[in-house]
């Protein structure tokens, strides 16, 4: 045994061995690549969170439509400037009742393979069988059948869908769609190689070898959990037009604090804050962007029959008071939410300019004695001396919280009305909204695809996550019009008309439409925030010396 | 021995039954349901996701199905991931679990012996006086303030000096695991520098100890070779326990160091109501628990005859 006495070593030995040491971790550590690499064309990111679906067919996660959108195309896309383009389609004939794709003969998938229109045959009669449970199955409802089919009334061949040939598809559809096209440029509708899906069985999109690629780029390397880098799909048929080399998410972490030190840090080019590290960021004179997520966040009010919120009177008294812009500033703290006026948020397009532009919402201005007086008629309607503590759900977010608890202090210094604050955690709410067990809840909504019906038919009487059972005969109709036109102009009126119920009605209590804000390292050039599919949109981005 | 050994492993396997159906009647004793999500589905799709997952049969059926996968080790798989075996989960995360914790308990263990060593030697004096309100702290702080400080710093470190002195987070090389390690080991740490310490004024008064003054061995030597030995081992007892601890509680420190442990598996789980990773996780990390304390129960056996006649 050895046998080793410390006091024989020099004294000053110790610190010099710590000091070295610390010396070789310092730089044994390879200098690694920045945020982002002009010469190699990289960008560093990081995913808030390890993507949980990769299958495009049952995806519904932000992280997940992110990556799919980078790695995989459908029949259409959005281009650069975000309007509508060609994607695996070559062109396209939409009618009333049809549409025909003629698919471009170089799109390949990553095992050099040609993309045909019987990919999209096979992943679209997937989507909507009742076996495949996928949760985004009504983006299809516009295809012939395709309800039918989701529900099991009718078997999967009735779907209106053909392969004419390899590269022609012909869709029948159910209803005029005249976004049909922005449909096909969603992950849903995404083309799956039924070989290849088949060979991997239920593994399918589990690892980046276990998924074919047919986007612009493709994943090279996926750790879970730790790292997922997409590099350019060199079979991809317009690469020619891709600039970036590598898009590195080499971290994953759901910790906004973490993301805005290696921000800092210079590790990664791209970061979303919140209102805890907004200040931070601020103190750091980082260039603060701001961006409309598209979101629209309200008050939803329960309308069973045995709630009091039924009342309409008392709704409005609730409306009369609130103050959106209050709100935003006091509450919300964080630039760029907007004051919620309609449901209908105003990037919506209508005809020819945004809806809210050609059909202004109209909004009530805090008038305290009108909501007095409301508020007495509502309680003289229900026959109640006093309104028992209305319970308003939340989910369990702080923010939730502080805005509840805004709402609960705003309605009883105004009205004298006692609210109680439910907080529940994600599937406790749910459970609750759907059960029907509060009488106020907390919501929020995000399109699905870029078309005014995604928040037009959100309360109409069969609509399932219309969760408040509103049901109101004129708006059923309004929503039904819309559905059956391919006219812009009735449409959209008949739109109008359905803002209008919604404000006179007082069916919701618009809070806000969400913005958010984030660094983006000024070096990226190009890079496209979207509110519908994959954002932010790396596949047009450049990185500039 | 054997029959000892026999004894101890047997009461270790009804404990992790026991673990298993607390953790699955509790789970679906939890209001909520796993399937439900932000989008509503048909009440059709929703039957054949509990189809899928087995959840439309009645809950004991549930129970016994369940039971008899977990016998032959299959946890089935994910509800949020829902092309991941639950033991593919295990398997890639763990690892990663392991390595952080064996790394912090390295520390832990390094650095509660020198300076609960350094404690005692110091006794009422300065360095002992510092070291207990760090120990103080290191107790009573938890890991995420530790966390969220430990990577600020390093930004810090990093900006001021314009290097990469050690990366702020991420996963990879050795570099990656020092600070999170650090951070994870700390609470541990203190709680040993305060054994270490205790243990080693115990053995400052003990006779042998008196009998190498006497002899005219110098202190370092007395220090070394008679004090610290001997005091060491109440701290090596506890070192078991403490490893399961470590490499199962570091929920935190994987979230801010953007480390792809099974500690965020385990939480998210709990959070979506995804029951078959909350079902794989927990009875792992109780078996986990439970080998350890076996293992640490028969080490005892060998070194102490008299555990073994209880």
């Amino acid at each position: 045994m050895l046998d080793f006495d410390f006091h024989d070593i020099e004294p000053m030995t110790m610190p010099k061995i710590l000091i070295l040491t610390l010396l070789i971790v310092a730089f044994t550590n390879p200098v690694m690549a920045q945020s982002v690499d002009a010469a190699a064309q990289t960008v560093k990111i990081a995913l808030a969170q390890e993507p949980p679906q990769l299958n495009n067919m049952t995806a519904t996660d932000q992280v997940s439509i992110f990556v799919l959108g980078h790695v995989m195309e459908g029949l259409t896309r959005y281009d650069r400037r975000g309007n509508l383009a060609p994607g695996v389609a070559e062109r396209w004939e939409l009618t009333e009742t049809s549409a025909t794709f003629w698919l471009r003969k170089d799109a390949k998938w990553s095992n050099g393979d040609p993309v045909t229109a019987h990919d999209f045959v096979f992943a679209w009669r997937n989507v909507v069988d009742p076996k495949t449970a996928s949760q985004y199955a009504f983006i299809l409802y516009p295809v012939k059948n395709a309800e039918a089919i989701n529900q099991g009334t009718k078997p999967l061949t009735d779907l209106g869908i053909q392969a004419v040939d390899d590269f022609t598809l012909k869709v029948t559809l159910e209803r005029p769609t005249g976004y049909f096209l922005k449909l096909t440029a969603f992950v849903t509708t995404f083309p799956v190689q039924e070989k290849f899906y088949r060979a991997t069985g239920s593994a399918y999109a589990a690892d980046s070898k276990d998924l074919l690629y047919n986007g612009a780029f493709r994943i090279s390397d996926w750790v879970h959990s730790a790292s997922l880098k997409m590099e350019k799909n060199p079979n991809y048929w317009n690469s020619k037009a891709i600039s970036l080399e590598v898009i590195d998410a080499e971290y994953i972490t759901a910790d906004t604090r973490a993301r805005l030190n290696l921000f800092i840090d210079e590790k990664i080019a791209y970061t979303q804050l919140d209102g805890e590290t907004y200040k931070d960021a601020l103190n750091n004179q980082f260039r603060i962007k701001k961006f409309v997520t598209g979101s629209v966040y309200f008050l939803e009010y329960n309308y069973r029959p045995e709630r009091i919120t039924h009342n309409k009177k008392l709704r409005q008294a609730i409306q009369a008071v609130f103050d959106p812009d209050e709100f935003v500033n006091k509450v919300l703290q964080t630039p760029g939410n907007l004051p919620g006026a309609s449901l209908f948020p105003s990037w919506i397009m209508g005809v020819n300019k945004p809806f809210r532009q050609e059909y202004p919402a109209v909004v009530t201005r805090p008038d305290l004695a009108k909501a007095k007086q409301l508020l007495r008629e509502a309680k003289a309607e229900l026959g109640l001396e006093d309104i028992p503590p209305l319970i308003l759900l939340v989910s369990d977010s702080p923010t939730a919280t502080k805005q509840a608890e805004y709402m609960q202090g705003m309605l009883k210094t105004k009205l004298d009305l006692d609210l109680k604050i439910d907080v529940q955690t994600f599937k406790q709410r749910l459970a609750k909204m759907t059960n029907g067990d509060f009488d106020i809840v907390g919501a929020g909504w995000g399109p699905d695809f870029d078309d005014i019906m995604t928040f037009g038919d959100l309360f109409a009487s069969w609509n399932l996550n219309n969760r408040g059972r509103y049901n109101n005969p004129e708006y059923d109709r309004l929503v039904r019009k819309a559905m059956n036109s391919n006219d812009p102009e009735v449409r959209m009126a008949a739109m109008a008309g359905l803002q209008t119920i919604v404000h006179e009605d007082a069916i919701i209590l618009p809070m806000y439409e969400q913005g958010v804000i984030y660094l983006q390292h000024p070096k990226i050039k190009g890079m496209r925030r979207t509110v519908v599919g994959s954002d932010p949109d790396f596949t047009y981005a450049r990185i500039v010396p | 021995m054997l029959k000892y050994t026999f004894g101890r492993i047997l009461s270790g396997l009804v404990t992790i039954w026991f673990i298993a159906t607390a953790t699955f009647l509790a789970m679906h004793a939890v209001p909520g349901d796993p399937l439900m999500n932000e989008k509503a589905t048909t009440p059709e799709i929703r039957e054949n996701l509990a189809r899928k997952y087995g959840l439309d049969k009645p809950i004991a059926e549930q129970y016994v199905i369940y039971l008899g996968n977990m016998v032959q080790g299959d946890f089935g798989i994910s509800f949020t991931q829902q092309n991941r075996k639950v033991n593919d989960i295990i398997q890639d995360h763990f690892p990663v679990s392991a390595a952080l914790g064996i790394l912090a308990i390295t520390f832990a263990a390094l650095g509660g012996i020198l300076w609960g060593a350094l404690t005692a030697l110091y006794r009422n004096q300065l360095p002992d006086i510092i070291i207990m309100f760090l120990v103080i702290l290191g107790i009573s702080v938890p890991s995420f303030v530790f966390a969220a400080l430990g990577q600020l710093l390093l930004v810090n470190i990093n900006q001021w000096f314009n290097i990469s002195f050690l990366p702020v987070a991420g996963w990879g090389t050795f570099s990656h695991m020092i600070v999170p390690s650090l951070v994870l080991g700390l609470g541990t740490m203190a709680l040993l520098t305060r054994l270490m310490r205790s243990s080693m004024l115990e053995i400052v008064n003990e006779d042998f100890i008196r009998t190498a003054r006497a002899k005219g061995l110098s202190p370092s030597r007395i220090f070394f070779q008679h004090q610290l030995r001997n005091a060491i081992l109440p701290v090596v007892t506890v070192l078991g326990p403490q490893i399961a601890a470590i490499t199962t509680g570091g929920f935190v420190v994987e979230l801010v160091f953007a480390i792809p442990g099974l500690g965020r598996y385990f939480v998210q789980a709990v959070q979506q109501l995804d029951y078959t990773v909350i079902m794989g996780t927990t009875v792992f990390y109780g078996a986990f628990l439970v080998f350890m304390v076996i293992l640490v129960d028969i080490i005892y056996g060998f070194i102490d005859p008299r555990v073994r006649l209880k």
